[in-house]
């Protein structure tokens, strides 16, 4: 396949990500979201890296995978301890962190 | 067509769809299922790529860990389409008006530009286990350190941010 589907793909994926944290107010789903558009990104690397022949590339997208794990595991917990406190994931209710 | 084209097509297929379901569907967990189903399409075109290790690492990471730990806050939180909050229509619309102008801005942008054309599933050996761990090694290694500082880091900080506060309480005494 030329780079060019690639390049299709992952720029649909992406945006589809980008129309996810748009639309939802579900905070996890919003999360799901952002996970969907490292995917992309992670995809378009490892096709370029085959059309340059670096594997430099794929490195980084496994530095990629590692750092979003570590996200995931934080960010689950500050939305866990929201909920706790406030027995709802809408992102709608995180106007009141101020007061 | 040739039968690595066809693969590439039905992959294709299968991650968009997918992903449209992640965004579309009102259930948080049917959710999660189909973003597990996008990230296995995502791993089939990295074999496609002859990318074998970061196939195997995406399947176990993402799949197998980071999905699964949604999976359990979803349920633990019992989150269903009923508990489900919406935006309106109007905000829906705009969501996807912008996402469909940037992926338009994004692909005009790059309608002229002089890409290679070389064919991107020719059989190479940059995605081997051997090749990756030769690089990783040899010039990542001060990352790779790094980046298990950074995953104790994430796991304290999960931790205390997830206990209950007891010291608050014991403090305000």
């Amino acid at each position: 396949m030329p780079i060019q589907s690639y390049l299709f793909l992952s720029f649909s994926l992406f945006a589809i990500g980008v129309m996810g944290v748009l639309m939802r107010r579900n905070a996890i789903v919003i999360f799901m979201c952002i996970e969907l558009m490292l995917n992309a990104v992670n995809l378009l690397l490892v096709a370029f890296s085959k059309v340059h022949g670096d594997p430099g590339a794929q490195v980084f997208v496994f530095f990629i995978m590692v750092v979003a794990a570590a996200e995931v595991a934080v960010g689950l917990a500050i939305i866990v301890m929201m909920f706790r406190k406030v027995n709802s994931v809408d992102i709608n209710i995180l106007n009141r962190l101020k007061n | 067509m040739s039968l690595h084209d066809i693969i590439f097509w039905i992959l294709s297929l299968w991650a968009i769809v997918c992903a449209i379901f992640v965004v579309i569907s009102r259930n948080p967990v049917n959710s999660v299922l189909f973003l597990i189903a996008t990230f296995f399409a995502i791993s089939g075109h990295y074999i496609l790529m002859n990318a074998q290790f970061l196939a195997i690492v995406n399947i176990i990471v993402y799949a197998g860990a980071i999905m699964v730990l949604f999976l359990f806050v979803i349920m633990l939180m019992n989150l269903n389409t009923d508990t489900e909050p919406q935006k309106s229509r109007l905000v829906h619309f705009a969501a996807l008006i912008s996402a469909g102008s940037l992926l338009l801005v994004v692909l005009s942008a790059f309608r002229k530009a002089e890409l290679t054309q070389i064919p991107v599933t020719d059989a190479g050996d940059i995605g081997l286990i051997k090749v990756l761990g030769k690089t990783l090694f040899d010039h990542y290694v001060l990352p790779f350190e790094l980046s298990s500082v950074l995953f104790l880091a994430a796991m304290v900080g999960a931790m205390v941010i997830g206990r209950k506060e007891v010291v608050e309480e014991k403090s305000t005494k």
